[in-house]
């Protein structure tokens, strides 16, 4: 019938749509391309923003430098899948690509994972789970900046244990960053004597956290363990403050930025967390090799967007952007073909003086970061300072 | 004359589409090859959510369950209880349609905004599930390493070859639907459509061919989610929740509400929307809903139905103005 | 099971209830009116908290910038309706649903854009000082919570009941003609009935924002569990309505306490299904729910 047929032509006619999205041909000189999948609407996209504005200004600053010219390509995977594997082989095959930066989100990033082991093109994911990087022989393309859960969690449980905490209670969201932060707080319990008194889960868009704490309040943990991102972390702040639930509390490096002391306002005081050292930057004594490269990323990105907010998710896609052109650098330098593979083998023997911590990449560790990557930090009159100072 | 050419042109022009179906792959350009694949993958879905729309009067806003129905069963089954990936499909088309079809006799029962309401109640309920089980689904840390089918020694891993599988199977689920459509069962449908009472006093169970058009809409909707399952290697419950079935409304609007074909333009419009205004974050969402507002307003059967008219008006209009 | 904790629950009930309520009552009012199902509902509450947050970010001292949003949001409602509403006033129930759904979907992208996907925090009425009761704490701000409540079910069954607006809101609800033939217009009566629900989710949005925060995204789960509440009150029935929320608070409050937190939403839509299942009966009966 008519609409039959309609529907046909209008099909072929999309068919010639689709050429429209290679980018025009003509390059100019030697510029070096490196794309970007982040997640910059959807539930990963207050992580996403930051991201994509340092690599915007990263962009700006090595062009501007003189060597090598770089081209940052960005594209958003809201959060999704199947948006973040099409534009990912958008960027590897009509982009042409050097090698991608992402995804923001652990799903994301996993199910990216086949498309680039097929493309062979290096990834440097922004995303925290484990198993991005594991097994190291799986994903011999694959790297990653962020800490991984477990160092976090260690670091976590090592200050318990040094107070001589040992019964907590864990609340924690029902995303998948709550999840894996969940996964990992049991796992490592035992080897750290922590015995879980409680688990209980909200989920992240929940405005009202009272009913889990009441029953968290009642097992009368020593402390308490909120694993999630800024906004349902910053409820279940303000909700203890109400409930009169005075022992410590603690969180994770979701909530490392201003919108959570915004948020929970006098609720925030005294919440310890393990994060990168961008946040507590000025306090860091002299000797720290990370206190320079952090407090000038601070100070160019607040420049550029605002007082107090540069975050550590912005951190890692700037370490991601540092180990991909620092190895591009280094190839041109020693006179070496720019492609894919040697990217990648620079990659995997890269030292790095980065924001979320000294990086020594090797063949066994996509990761490169050790435990005291991590510092605690503790917030005192709605300001970060460093824990037990 | 044209009563005799129009047959032949809708061969002719379906056949060019299918040739030109065929081409892409070879053209060896993994975007357009990997953007077709899902195209085609929702495109399934959506015939199903076209036809429970716009032949049973009955509209549901939890379709994206079936979808992740069909994923989890084909994934768990080929991948912890290994399997064969083929019978695994097979197995979470037939669990996920026995269960629609149970499901929809209370369901049916209740009519427009209450309908409505249920399904979308279901979908939710159902990815709660996907979330909590998470000793069989891996919950929101997700499943991963999916296996992959395969024929003989011939596995469907690349893009290529998964490629030619999707769209096999869309085109033949298209073809299926057609004949259902033009069969018997298909006049039931359109009479309980047009008239509910009517329909019943002719000794026509409305329950009874709604449950059978959901099981069948679903049964394409978990078709299309396992073998999602297989091409990306890696499920979560994120792709299979409330906003994946608001955008198969959105699809089936845009597709016309009781057009077969018509699934395949609107999950391509949606799909190339979403890549297309890729740098300017959210903006696709804005324009959905848009496209929802106001193509119900113009044209409440979809837009292919309504420019399918328009053409003919103006067709008409010139060929009068010829003569 | 300790008594406090007993009344704790209670309380956290009580307050996300009445939530619920002032979402459902918005329900309700378009409904009865209009026997259309706004599904953009849940994003009025939305934009009244997001407005009341921008204008008290422009300097506007509170009280003026919460009633401005009110107003603010109420002009959106009518413009919804006029826009949206009014042009397919006579297609079927799917369309009116997708249309509702098309609206949602608009405000709430658009406010994502231009309020950023971040929480954003509103100042208690007064003050954050939590009140001792019984051994729980209740937060002043809950206690607003529950009295706006009463006060909107109250003024809302005077006007139904006692005021010539609200006896004609109800009349071309029976019956359109009959009430256009004695001069009572059905599309400015649906008009009017957008205004208030908008006006009474802006209403929702600004006194329940202080309680955590506001966000673009508040307005979904909102609008779910809010036609629940209407819906446990037939859509018509101001009492229904406030009883349905309430209700519908305290079982996820004594569910997710006494059993598991992590079904709590899921105790909503179990909620959902009984009352659509007992509904249904009644549905085959009379009229069609449409």
């Amino acid at each position: 019938m008519r609409r039959v047929v309609f529907i046909a032509l209008a099909l072929i006619l999309i068919a010639g749509i689709m050429p429209l999205t290679a980018c025009g041909g003509g390059e100019t000189t030697e510029e070096y391309k490196i794309g970007a999948v982040l997640s910059l609407s959807g539930h990963g996209s207050s992580l996403g923003e930051p991201e994509k504005q340092t690599l915007e200004m990263l962009e700006d600053e090595i062009n501007s430098r003189g060597g090598i010219d770089v081209k940052i390509i960005i594209y958003d995977t809201e959060s999704d899948s199947t948006t973040g594997i099409t534009a990912t082989k958008r960027l590897i095959e009509q982009d042409n690509v050097l090698a991608v930066i992402g995804g923001t989100t652990s799903g994301v990033t996993l199910a990216m994972l086949d498309t680039i082991a097929e493309a062979e093109v290096p990834l440097v994911s922004l995303a925290a789970a484990d198993d991005i990087i594991q097994p190291v022989e799986d994903r011999y393309w694959v790297f990653k900046t962020p800490q991984t859960n477990t160092q976090v969690v260690e670091r976590l449980y090592q200050h318990l244990q040094s107070e001589g905490i040992s019964e907590i209670a864990i609340i924690s969201a029902t995303d998948a960053f709550g999840a894996q932060g969940l996964a990992a707080l049991q796992g490592n319990a035992a080897a750290w004597g922590m015995t879980l008194v409680a688990d209980e889960t909200f989920d992240p868009d929940d405005t009202d956290m009272t009913t889990q704490l009441t029953k968290i309040k009642g097992l009368t943990p020593e402390a308490v363990v909120c694993w999630g991102t800024n906004k349902g972390s910053s409820v279940v702040a303000k909700n203890m403050k109400t409930l009169g639930m005075e022992m410590p509390l603690l969180m994770s490096h979701g909530i490392a930025n201003m919108d959570f002391i915004d948020a929970a306002g006098d609720a925030a005081e005294g919440v310890i967390f393990p994060v990168g050292k961008l946040p507590v930057a000025e306090l860091l004594p002299d000797s720290d090799p990370q206190k320079d490269v952090l407090l000038e990323y601070k100070s160019d990105f607040e420049a550029l967007y605002g007082e107090g907010s540069a975050d550590t998710f912005g951190g890692h896609a700037w370490d991601a952007f540092m180990l991909i052109t620092n190895a591009i650098q280094d190839l041109v330098d020693a006179g070496q073909e720019v492609t894919h593979a040697t990217i990648r083998d620079e990659l995997e023997s890269a030292h790095l003086v980065g924001i979320s911590g000294v990086f020594n990449m090797s063949a066994t560790d996509h990761l490169g970061l050790t435990g005291d990557a991590l510092t605690l930090v503790e917030i005192v009159d709605g300001e970060w300072t460093v824990a037990g100072q | 004359m044209k009563a005799l050419l129009r047959p032949r042109v809708k061969t002719v022009v379906l056949a060019a589409l299918v040739i030109l179906l065929a081409i892409v792959p070879l053209l060896g350009n993994m975007y357009y090859t990997s953007v077709l694949i899902v195209i085609g993958i929702h495109a399934m879905v959506a015939v199903g959510l076209c036809l429970l729309i716009g032949y049973t009067g009955q509209v549901s806003l939890g379709h994206a369950a079936f979808y992740g129905l069909g994923a989890y069963i084909a994934a768990v089954l080929s991948t912890t209880y290994h399997i064969n990936p083929w019978l695994a499909m097979v197995l979470a088309v037939a669990a996920t349609a026995v269960f629609a079809f149970a499901i929809g006799f209370p369901i049916f029962r209740l009519r427009g905004n209450y309908l409505a309401m249920a399904t979308l109640g279901l979908g939710i309920i159902i990815w709660i599930l996907f979330r909590e089980v998470e000793g069989v689904t891996g919950g929101q840390v997700g499943f991963s390493n999916i296996a992959a089918p395969s024929i003989g020694g011939f596995a469907f891993t690349s893009d290529f070859r998964f490629y030619y599988l999707v769209w096999g199977f869309c085109l033949a689920v298209m073809v299926a639907c057609q004949n259902i459509v033009n069969s018997r069962i298909g006049r039931a449908m359109r009479a309980i459509r047009d008239s509910e009472s009517a329909s019943q006093s002719l000794g026509i169970s409305s329950v009874l061919v709604k449950s059978k058009i959901l099981a069948l809409s679903a049964a394409c909707a978990a078709l299309a989610g396992s073998l999602y399952a297989y091409y990306v290697g890696f499920i979560d419950p994120g792709p299979f929740g409330f906003l994946f079935s608001v955008r198969l409304v959105v699809m089936a609007v845009v597709g016309g509400l009781a057009s077969i074909w018509g699934a395949i333009f609107g999950a391509a419009t949606v799909r190339l929307m979403t890549e297309f205004l890729h740098p300017f974050g959210d903006i696709d969402v804005v324009l959905f809903g848009l496209i929802l507002i106001v193509v119900m307003i113009l044209s409440p059967q979809g837009v292919t139905r309504g420019l399918a008219d328009l053409w003919r008006r103006v067709s008409r209009r010139l060929v009068r103005q010829a003569r | 099971m300790a008594t406090w904790q007993l009344v704790q629950y209670v309380v956290t009930g009580i307050t996300v209830g009445s939530i619920y309520a002032i979402v459902g009552l918005g329900f309700t009012i378009i409904y009865s009116v209009t026997g259309i199902i706004n599904f953009a509902q849940g994003e009025f509450v939305m934009l009244g908290g997001m407005i009341a947050f921008s204008l008290i970010g422009l300097g506007l001292p509170v009280p003026i910038a919460l009633i401005l949003s009110i107003g603010l949001v109420t002009i959106i409602g009518v413009i919804f309706n006029l826009v949206a509403i009014r042009p397919a006033r006579r297609a079927s129930t799917i369309t009116l649903i997708i249309i509702t759904i098309g609206g949602a979907l608009l405000i709430r992208a658009i406010a994502g854009l231009g309020w950023g996907r971040g929480a954003v925090p509103l100042p208690s009425w007064t003050g954050d000082e939590p009140l001792s009761f019984l051994g729980a704490y209740v937060m002043p701000q809950s206690l607003w919570v529950m009295g706006t409540t009463v006060v909107l079910m109250v003024a809302f069954y005077l006007l139904l009941n006692r005021t010539l607006v609200g006896k004609a809101l109800k009349a071309a609800a029976i019956n359109r003609r009959a009430a256009a033939l004695v001069g009572i217009d059905a599309r400015t009566m649906s008009m009017i009935s957008f205004g208030l629900a908008a006006a009474m989710g802006a209403i929702g949005g600004i006194v329940i924002a202080p309680i955590s925060y506001a966000s673009y995204d508040m307005g979904v789960m909102l609008g779910l569990k809010g036609f629940v509440a209407a819906a446990m009150g037939g859509f018509t029935g101001v009492w229904g309505v406030f009883l349905g929320g309430l209700g519908l608070g305290l079982a996820e409050s004594l569910a997710a306490g006494y059993i598991s937190s992590a079904y709590k939403d899921a105790i909503a839509l179990v909620f959902l299904f009984a009352v659509l299942l007992i509904r249904s009966r009644r549905l085959l009966a009379g009229e069609e729910g449409t």
